[in-house]
């Protein structure tokens, strides 16, 4: 999936701002960003759902409203509000939505899959949130999708929903499927993605795999008390130390073992807590940095 | 086919789950037809209560199908983003209409079938059926109704659309003739009620039940033109989504 350029405007509002970023087959693609941060109007285009106000989107070499009935024997799709009749009974909008794409997929084995099998004559409105979730996941999954849209999946969803989720998921990218995920949870982002891409206002600020997006911000990190001494454990650690909000922060070396025992023998000669160690930027952290580095952060 | 036989099949099979819209296209109906023609309190003209009723109740339960049935399910599908979501599979819009237009017209049939069986019961002969009457009627009578039924549906919010397909329902029953007769009503009204499409039908109707030998070329044209007028409305007016952009 390609998207150049895009822009999406309703009257004033600017939602879409020059949008680029591709999705390839066989990977996961997370949009990432805050509510009206863009997510849902770019997807929604690249649906053939919307229409955009100026750029070019491709998807699986379709245009996504030129094209639309070819795309839709290609696309899965979930919508946020899952749109499926509230009297509508599990057993028969999965096999309804089997027989609409006609693919050959099996309706009991979907419901199976999305772990629904104890809930076949439910109806819609008998589901909780993360059921609904589940159901609409399965209504994607009928397509057996070459690419596929999936707008919050595991928004309302338990632990374990969102479990077998990031595993359905995930299966379905290691078929071949373009799998495009919006999402405004991080730590889901961070457990499913191939590549990301940040929204921020409209804009993506920024496109790549987690390991580039952390790129030249390596360090190692932890939480102590807010009066420890940086300056002095900078010099005993020969390493610039960074303080950050809340009692954070970064040592900006290879976070080697060697370098992590002298941390901790540190702090414990110092009777400092150490909390929250890691050799690796959180995506929220980096999420925060991108969003400060654009200059209007939230 | 197979997209638009499955989803026939599962607007048929809400339809039937669905008490409030079977009492809507069954219900009242059948128990007007039997209210009235048992308790006489209605101006129902000369003649046997039974043939004037008939006509006018199909013309109802035809409206009641075409237009409010078809009308607040269409609604509320739009509100609870069923159409959305469809869109978005090979059905396509163009079938998902279809199999909303075929599962009216099975829903109408079983309609027809039923008053017809009850008011033969009742003590109508079938004898003066006109079969090009009661075609004209059902083909037009469906097109108009179905033209605003989607129209309301297209642009109003799923509860407004409710509150304005129940009360065009309430306001072409009374005003068009339908289970009063027309010339019993003011002189304005009667008017009115010719150039409704309830009214049109009902006119229809009657002949083709054979209440009345009067010609339907005029009521035929009022339904072709409603017909025409709301189906390009609907048209050009739909949108699929509350949210959405017109694609």
């Amino acid at each position: 999936m390609v998207v150049e350029d895009l822009v999406v405007s309703y009257g004033d509002l600017r939602a879409v701002d020059h949008a680029s970023f591709n999705a390839a087959h066989g990977e996961v693609t997370v949009i990432l960003g805050p509510n009206g941060a863009g997510k849902t109007s770019t997807i929604e285009v690249c649906e053939g759902f919307r229409t955009a106000t100026s750029g070019n989107v491709s998807v699986s070499g379709l245009h996504p409203l030129r094209d639309h009935a070819a795309l839709t024997r290609k696309m899965g799709v979930m919508l946020q509000g899952g749109g499926v009749y509230p009297s509508s009974r599990v057993g028969e909008v999965v096999g309804l939505y089997v027989d609409l794409y006609d693919k050959g997929a099996s309706a009991d084995e979907l419901i199976d899959r999305v772990g629904l099998g104890h809930r076949r004559s439910h109806t819609w409105k008998q589901l909780s949130g993360g059921e609904q979730q589940r159901l609409s996941l399965a209504l994607a999954l009928a397509a057996v999708p070459e690419v596929a849209f999936l707008d919050e999946p595991t928004a309302g969803v338990d632990v374990s929903g969102r479990q077998d989720i990031r595993r359905i998921v995930t299966d379905l990218a290691t078929t071949g499927c373009a799998v495009v995920l919006a999402t405004h949870e991080l730590d889901e982002a961070e457990r499913l993605a191939d590549r990301i891409v940040i929204f921020h206002q409209g804009r993506v600020v920024a496109n790549g795999t987690l390991a580039e997006l952390r790129a030249g911000n390596d360090g190692l990190r932890f939480t102590s008390s807010p009066e420890l001494d940086d300056t002095e454990l900078a010099r005993h650690l020969n390493a610039q130390v960074t303080r950050g909000p809340e009692g954070r922060f970064v040592v900006a070396a290879d976070p080697t073992p060697s370098l992590v025992a002298r941390l901790s023998q540190w702090l414990a000669d110092h009777s400092l807590p150490l909390n929250d160690l890691r050799t690796s930027e959180t995506l929220e952290a980096i999420f925060q940095r991108i969003v400060d580095s654009t200059g209007d952060g939230q | 086919m197979k997209p638009w036989r499955a989803q026939t099949a599962a607007e048929l099979h809400l339809l039937v789950r669905n008490g409030e819209q079977l009492l809507l296209t069954m219900g009242i109906p059948v128990l007007l037809l039997v209210f009235f023609s048992v308790v006489d309190v209605l101006p129902t003209g000369e003649g046997d209560t039974i043939d004037f009723l008939l006509p006018g109740v199909l013309a109802i339960a035809l409206m009641s199908t075409a237009m409010v049935s078809l009308g607040i399910a269409t609604g509320f599908e739009r509100s609870y983003g069923v159409l959305k979501r469809l869109g978005a599979t090979p059905l396509g819009r163009p079938r998902l209409i279809a199999a909303k237009l075929a599962c009216v017209v099975v829903v109408q049939v079983v309609q027809f079938v039923v008053l017809a069986v009850i008011a033969a019961l009742l003590g109508w002969s079938a004898s003066g059926l006109n079969v090009i009457a009661l075609l004209s009627g059902f083909i037009f009578g469906t097109a108009s109704f179905v033209g605003i039924g989607l129209f309301l549906a297209g642009t109003l919010r799923g509860e407004i659309n409710l509150a304005a397909q129940n009360g065009l329902y309430l306001l072409m029953l009374l005003l068009s003739g339908m289970i009063i007769d027309a010339d019993s009503m003011p002189s304005g009204l009667n008017s009115l009620a010719t150039a409704l499409p309830s009214g049109a039908l009902a006119t229809i109707m009657r002949t083709a039940t054979g209440h009345s030998t009067s010609g339907i070329a005029a009521p035929t044209m009022v339904l072709i033109a409603w017909s025409a007028m709301a189906l390009v409305l609907a048209g050009r007016t739909f949108s699929w989504s509350p949210s959405d952009s017109k694609r």
